[in-house]
């Protein structure tokens, strides 16, 4: 173990001790706590969205509908993916793991407009509010696509309110993006250049790129069909005029960007995650870091892909079909490096290391299964088949899920200053890796075979598959519980965490756990490149020595 | 910021001079604009329009706006909002200009 | 008390190391902003000439009906407002309290004018039975397409008025401020004002020659 450093310490109150009220928690401005408002509200809407999915998966155990409505079912479906994507997905790893991480891995106090940060929070729950709203008036049935002219026009179901709401908690989502980026550009302590970031900030800032500069079209798009919902007149309306063809472009210009907006942060809590449990640096970190940002910039030329059989142009669909290709190449990129980070590394193979494992695995699968549905002529065949519904599942549940429980565990010491039960942890990880595999692997072969998606009963030839499907549902919801029951629990009973449990180089891990309200009791000065994890098994943290620090010494050599 | 008071009128006349000038200028190519929407030109007609009005917004955030001393952060992400306007209309339009070529 | 006046007089929150990098990050905060903006308007913009291409001779016949006298006043308007708000932005920054409260007066009075022309134009339009879903008649051909053109010259302009009435809100409060001498020592929250009084100039600078020009 190397020098910790005294001086960046502080004997005070951390930020949970500092005061226990309500009002203390609602009207913060630490963005340690802001992080935690965010993780409770998301993990309430996480097992609502859970919920939905757990009822689809029973009624699917059969071939016939005879467990719930089909008009039922088309709002089961259209809840889980409204809330999982918009309401936990979105938000997830940015707004809870990146409000606590940003500011204390660049050596700032806080993030760059605090005030902005809360007031996105409210609004985020006031968004929630109309979802919720949306949810008890009887639900939307349109699918979290919004497709027109069936959203604007025929369906009978709540849309309003849950466009409204959608569009509600986008601001959020660009407001947290705005204040990353400001932060990341200007907060960075003395000696945090750019190239001495945590690829966990490049990450970030990644999609912070996506959500200010994608989410806006999202919000003008939803406000277009709100109004043409409310006042019967024709913007997508073919019969007036209108081209539903343009809601789509208008809705994927955000929502493939968005996929990324969930994907980016997961990648951001592997590449940690990779090094530190590795103890080797990161191979080839300009290329991981750059990776992102490419990822960023691309994820605005593919959007297209989603509309190979809309009637779209071909020659369009050909322009998109190339360009979605070129994107799996930083994805890739990350895939290798990671990989040769692992090579000849000593291997530790705690929780948070099997869920960036997992992570890595799954993600290469999703990945290679996007590059079948870029190729034009293979999306026609699987398109609105449960091999779309596989796919995205492999990148969003294998993805960003993984990486955002992967995350949630290894700065768990760091935010509670508790240890989690690793073995609880071990077999919980586990849990979920299989459980999801006999979930969405079976969804593969059932989709190729031609099962459509969104469909209540199904042909009878698939039911193997689809009992399978369901036994890895169940499976999959006893992993994600273990961790709500443990992790709650560790919170008063776990064993007290020491202030750098994993030896891990990053800022963050050279202060208390949990933080004090100011971070740093002196604005650190950063001394060298993340990640320096030696061969010897020591590590050379990135930060050793404050400001003032560095001008005393200064002053007397 | 310096502490030194400063001369109010004299630096006033001097320093406020552009902004009036700029606010001529911008007159001058709205009288420009709707003088030419008069006029048939066919297809130029909106395009004149539409380069008559970025000139316009140029000036504004050259000048009003203080572009023209901001940093080159400050210019990237100025341009950036507009980068990716141009990305939207660029591939969505690929697909209307390219839809009836099929059937030809 | 001395600890009160700190407090009161030292402009730099406490997370930030000086007033520079404060400075900073607020302009560059508002000019991202600023960027999510032109996507949120240039939503529609795109979508707008998407249409207009389609129905090129129907969205020339519907913009004769727009008022454009009313148009080219209102942007002269406004145009005059961006000018005052510079002025007021410049005597912040040479700490002349008195001239920009009277700078910022000025926007707000413009700000207002404008607002009022358009709702005459408005009046002018609902008259003249223009206005989709509430008493649209169109004698012309294409009535679908001609409705088209005007839901999108009324969600365009009420969206630009939205923004025109968030704007004078916060010049109200500034101004209310700022009299009192709350920007004497860091007008910054003047300079991000101007700039977003400038980008909504700046969307109507677009507006008007995209919905009131296409006459020929």
């Amino acid at each position: 173990m190397s020098a910790t450093a005294p001086a960046l310490k502080i004997r005070e109150p951390s930020y949970i001790n500092v005061a226990y009220t309500a009002k203390s928690w609602l009207l913060t401005t630490d963005h340690k706590r802001i992080g935690l408002l965010y993780m409770v509200a998301i993990t309430v809407f996480f097992f609502l969205g859970g919920l939905a999915a757990t009822v689809m998966r029973m009624e699917l155990l059969t071939p016939q509908g005879d467990l719930v409505l089909p008009e039922t079912y088309n709002k089961l479906f259209t809840a889980h993916g409204t809330i999982m994507v918009f309401f936990f997905l979105i938000p997830s790893i940015p707004a809870t793991l990146g409000n606590f991480l940003v500011p204390i891995m660049i050596g700032a106090r806080d993030m760059a407009f605090p005030r902005l940060n809360l007031a996105s929070w409210y609004i985020f729950m006031f968004g929630a509010l109309f979802a919720i709203i949306a949810l008890i008036t009887g639900g939307v049935d349109t699918g979290w696509t919004f497709y027109t002219p069936y959203s604007t026009t025929y369906s009978t179901s709540s849309v309003i309110p849950m466009a409204i709401g959608i569009l509600i908690a986008g601001f959020s989502s660009i407001f947290t993006g705005l204040n990353i980026i400001i932060t990341v550009h200007k907060m960075r302590a003395p000696g945090m250049t750019w190239f001495r970031l945590p690829l966990f900030i490049w990450s970030m800032y990644a999609t912070s790129l996506i959500m200010v500069l994608a989410t806006p079209v999202l919000a003008m798009t939803l406000l277009l069909v709100a109004v043409e919902r409310i006042f019967h007149v024709g913007i997508f309306d073919p019969a007036l005029g209108g081209d539903p063809l343009l809601f789509q472009h208008l809705f994927w210009f955000y929502s493939h960007p968005a996929v990324y907006i969930m994907i980016l942060p997961g990648m951001a809590v592997i590449s940690e995650l990779v090094t530190c449990f590795s103890r080797k640096p990161i191979f080839g970190y300009k290329f991981v870091a750059f990776s992102s940002i490419a990822i960023a910039v691309f994820s605005f030329l593919v959007w297209g892909h989603h509309m190979f059989v809309s009637g779209q142009s071909i020659y369009a669909s050909l322009i998109f079909s190339i360009l979605s290709f070129a994107v799996a190449i930083p994805s890739a990129i990350k895939v290798f490096n990671w990989t040769a980070t692992l090579y000849k590394g000593t291997i530790a193979w705690d929780t948070p290391m099997l869920y960036a494992l997992g992570f890595i695995g799954l993600f290469t699968i999703g990945g290679l299964t996007g590059l079948f549905l870029a190729t034009l002529p293979v999306d026609v065949h699987v398109t609105d088949t449960y091999f779309i519904v596989a796919h995205f599942h492999y990148i969003m549940v294998g993805g960003a899920v993984l990486g955002y429980l992967g995350g949630i565990h290894f700065w768990w010491p760091k935010i509670t200053g508790r240890m989690y039960p690793e073995w609880w942890g071990k077999v919980s990880a586990i849990t979920i890796f299989l459980g999801f595999n006999l979930t969405f692997f079976p969804q593969f072969i059932v989709g190729y075979q031609g099962m459509p998606r969104r469909y209540y009963a199904y042909a009878p030839e698939y039911q193997v598959l689809n009992v399978m499907s369901t036994a890895g549902a169940s499976i999959l919801a006893i992993g994600y519980i273990l961790p709500l029951i443990y992790l709650i629990w560790s919170m008063r009973e776990g064993p007290i965490a020491s202030d750098n449990p994993w030896g891990a180089t990053g800022l963050e891990w050279q202060i208390e756990s949990p933080p004090p309200t100011e971070n740093f009791a002196e604005i650190p000065v950063v001394t060298a490149e993340p990640y320096q994890y030696h061969s010897d098994g020591t590590f050379t943290p990135q930060t050793s020595k404050s400001i003032r620090e560095v001008r005393q010494e200064g002053h007397s050599g | 910021m310096s502490q030194t008071t400063p001369e109010p009128v004299a630096e006033n006349h001097t320093s406020t001079k552009i902004y009036y000038q700029i606010f001529a200028a911008l007159l001058i190519l709205l009288a420009l604009t709707v003088g030419v929407s008069y006029v048939d030109l066919g297809a130029f007609n909106e395009v004149i329009a539409l380069a008559i009005a970025a000139a316009k917004a140029l000036l504004v955030i050259l000048f009003f706006m203080h572009m023209r001393s901001s940093s080159r952060l400050t210019w990237l992400f100025a341009a950036a909002g507009f980068v990716w306007l141009g990305i939207l209309i660029a591939l969505t339009m690929s697909d209307y200009v390219s839809r009836g070529w099929m059937g030809r | 008390m001395a600890e009160l006046h700190s407090i009161m007089a030292t402009p730099v929150a406490h997370h930030f190391e000086d007033a520079e990098q404060q400075h900073e990050a607020n302009t560059l905060g508002m000019w991202t902003f600023l960027a999510t903006e032109v996507l949120f308007f240039g939503a529609l913009f795109a979508a707008f000439y998407i249409y207009r291409a389609s129905y090129a001779s129907t969205f020339k016949e519907t913009s004769r009906h727009l008022y454009m006298s009313i148009g080219a006043v209102n942007t002269v308007v406004l145009l005059t407002s961006s000018l005052t708000v510079a002025l007021a932005v410049h005597a912040g920054e040479h700490r002349q309290r008195r001239r920009m409260v009277r700078f910022m007066l000025a926007t707000l009075v413009l700000g207002l004018l404008f607002l009022g022309f358009k709702g005459v134009e408005y009046f002018l339009d609902y008259r003249e039975h223009l206005v989709p879903a509430f008493n649209f008649a169109w004698e012309g051909d294409n009535p679908g397409q001609a409705q088209l053109f005007f839901i999108f010259y009324f969600i365009m302009t009420l969206v630009h008025g939205l923004h025109m009435i968030i704007g004078i809100g916060v010049i109200i409060y500034l101004a209310v401020r700022a009299r009192r001498g709350h920007y004497d020592q860091d007008p910054t929250a003047i300079e991000l004002f101007g700039l977003y009084w400038h980008f909504v100039d700046i969307v109507w600078i677009f507006l008007f020659p995209t919905l009131y020009l296409l006459k020929q």
